[in-house]
């Protein structure tokens, strides 16, 4: 079937990689988040860390990747890169990879990052863990996560061999109820996307940006080679909401069914007195109360600010998924059983519209007093 | 022209999760459903096939039950369809499952003016991955986050959804399209569809069916072929349960608030 097998595994020692995407010249944070777990990773199997840019004009933005921790970045420049296209960006990384034969490949799980990792994934006949929240390479810290992270006896833990190099991959499935690790032992690179928001920036570092190496790889790119053909890139109108750069998130849920409008409202007052932003459950975005960028959860997106404040959120564990990492959770809900409750740091069973007119004014009154 | 779509029988996580005590998923005491994105697919075929006359084939690979789901979304009009359902397949990951749905698909044969649709991703296993991995062994253009299809000729006109904004795309047939929520409102059955759903073709591919097509071989099937494995799995724990605070008062706002900064987190 392909050219790769078990026999060349030792062939992809071309380092650890990661596809850096830029939109409209800008680079996504993700990237920065990559190249910083990246780095960790490349440590570990005593390799070196790559970006992987492509676009076009895009060469300036490259070292600021070596500020993360990259030791270079190829730089594939081309008009036809100049807009994300699945056959495009799919060719020339897939030649890259051939070429220079890295031992792991990350992309962010962003809309783009999903549509090129199966693409990619299946050309090179090789595996691909989705939307990761968690990357090892070394066993010891593998099992220190589990004894954090999961349920598993002790006795399960200790008997995982040491020896295992492979990239473990983990991430949530079925909704967030089970997590899985997987890994791909018989093929490289081993790919993963990984779920923005969730893997740590390093701090910047001029020094190692001024010393990141530039490397452009040969490649061909033609007309013939684009299948689809973008015609316009429309930002949103609407500044959408950075749910995931906020160091404060108020999230409403089904609880203000009851009014909506004010529901909203008070939750952007106390948002704005804590300097915060606006998200919601799947039910609010799914009822279009609010837009699908305010949604938090394991369809949405992955939070972890200092004060996650849940208004009338039951807890479902799709929205856990996307919130329980949190700082700290203050849950309001009418209900005292809801599952919410059970992860909250701080609980009020209450009405959220007169409990949350009492905390903003409480909050102002605490923030004046400092 | 034939319109392909591609659809998975999976559990309602939406409700009650049951976990076996090694860390499985109990999915004989879960209900099963369509998955959502999938319905999304179904619809955008239908609404095609009001435009252009097309036939619309559904696939599933599943085991055999899967048939239930396959009847209900011929009567929501769907034309024929397959299901894909072996032993071999079993235990494949999504490079595996795109090799044998391609020879599935290669099976029903795509032709110049033909489409093949499938769902975002599905709510058991959140991959997104199966789709593009279909479109990439059959050798096909794809289109992903598709919220909005114009058909003009032989050229779609899609709007493709970004965090950020979106982007129109032109890809001409055939192409594989997968479609997310923001595209359409699913119809229901009808109940003329019930009533046909019985006698229209249904159709079993199973391995023989499909084994000599290249796609299928021991290596790249099932879960000897897959080239991803489960290394561990394992539930998270819960989260120590926290202060319930008593009241809902001013006070409790004022406690609450005098916590925070305490804390300095404000």
């Amino acid at each position: 079937m392909s050219i790769y097998n078990s026999a060349a595994i030792e062939e992809f020692n071309g380092g650890v990689w990661v596809f850096c995407e830029q939109r409209q010249g800008k680079m996504m944070p993700t990237s920065f988040e990559l190249i910083s777990e990246g780095r960790k990773l490349a440590d570990e199997l005593g390799s070196k860390l790559y970006g992987i840019l492509l676009g076009h004009n895009i060469e300036g933005i490259a070292k600021e990747l070596g500020g993360y921790g990259a030791d270079g970045v190829y730089v594939c420049d081309h008009p036809l890169l100049e807009n994300y296209t699945t056959d495009g960006y799919t060719k020339v990384i897939c030649d890259t990879i051939h070429e220079y034969k890295p031992e792991v490949l990350l992309i962010g799980a962003t809309n783009i990052g999903r549509d090129l990792g199966p693409r990619c994934a299946a050309r090179l006949h090789t595996g691909l863990c989705a939307d990761c929240t968690h990357l090892d390479i070394d066993v010891p810290k593998y099992k220190e996560f589990l004894r954090s992270a999961s349920t598993l006896a002790p006795e399960v833990i200790n008997a995982i061999k040491e020896d295992d190099r492979n990239l473990k991959m983990t991430r949530p499935a079925f909704g967030g109820h089970l997590m899985a690790t997987i890994i791909c032992p018989r093929f490289r690179p081993a790919m993963a996307t990984v779920r923005p928001g969730v893997m740590k920036k390093n701090a910047f570092d001029q020094a190692k940006a001024d010393a990141c190496e530039i490397i452009k790889p040969h490649f061909s790119l033609t007309e013939a080679d684009m299948k689809t053909q973008v015609t316009e890139v429309v930002k949103a109108a609407k500044k959408l909401v950075d749910l995931i750069g906020a160091d404060v998130v108020v999230s409403v849920g089904r609880g203000i069914s009851k009014d909506v409008n004010r529901g909203i409202q008070l939750a952007e007052e106390l948002a704005e007195v804590l300097g915060g932003v606006v998200g919601g459950s799947r039910a609010t975005i799914d009822s279009g109360w609010l837009s699908a960028d305010h949604q938090v959860g394991q369809t949405g997106k992955t939070v972890h600010p200092k004060i996650y404040i849940a208004l009338g959120i039951s807890g479902a564990i799709q929205h856990k998924a996307g919130m329980q990492d949190s700082e700290c959770i203050i849950a309001v809900n009418k209900n005292d059983t809801a599952p919410i409750f059970e992860i909250a740091d701080y609980g009020i069973c209450g009405d959220l519209f007169k409990v949350t007119p009492m905390l903003i004014e409480a909050i102002k009154a605490a923030k004046a007093a400092k | 022209m034939k319109i392909i779509v591609c659809v998975k029988q999976v559990p309602d996580t939406s409700g009650k999760v049951a976990v076996n005590p090694d860390g499985t998923l109990n999915r004989a005491s879960m209900a099963t459903i369509t998955n959502p994105d999938d319905l999304n697919a179904v619809e955008a075929a239908l609404v095609l096939k009001e435009q252009t006359g097309a036939e619309v084939i559904v696939i599933s690979m599943g085991p055999p039950p899967a048939e239930g789901m396959l009847r209900e979304i011929m009567a929501r009009g769907a034309d024929r369809a397959v299901l894909v359902s072996g032993r071999e397949f079993g235990g494949s990951d999504t490079y595996a499952t795109s090799q044998i749905l391609a020879a599935a698909i290669n099976k029903i044969g795509v032709e110049k003016e033909d489409i093949v649709m499938c769902g975002r991703q599905a709510i058991d296993g959140d991959t997104a991955q199966v789709g593009p991995q279909i479109a990439e062994k059959l050798g096909l253009p794809q289109v992903s986050y598709a919220a909005e299809i114009k058909k003009d000729g032989d050229t779609l006109t899609i709007k493709r959804v970004l965090e950020d904004g979106y982007m129109t795309v032109k890809v001409k047939t055939p192409c594989l399209i997968t479609c997310i929520k923001e595209l359409n409102e699913p119809r229901y059955m009808s109940v003329g569809g019930v009533f046909e759903c019985h006698s229209k073709p249904y159709e079993v591919f199973d391995y023989n069916t499909l084994k000599d097509d290249p796609l299928i071989d021991p290596s790249t099937i099932g879960l000897k072929g897959s080239p991803t494995n489960i290394f561990k799995s394992f539930t998270p724990p819960q989260k120590g349960v926290g202060m319930m605070l008593e009241g809902a008062d001013k006070a409790t706002c004022e406690k609450l608030a005098g916590i925070l900064a305490a804390k300095h987190l404000i």
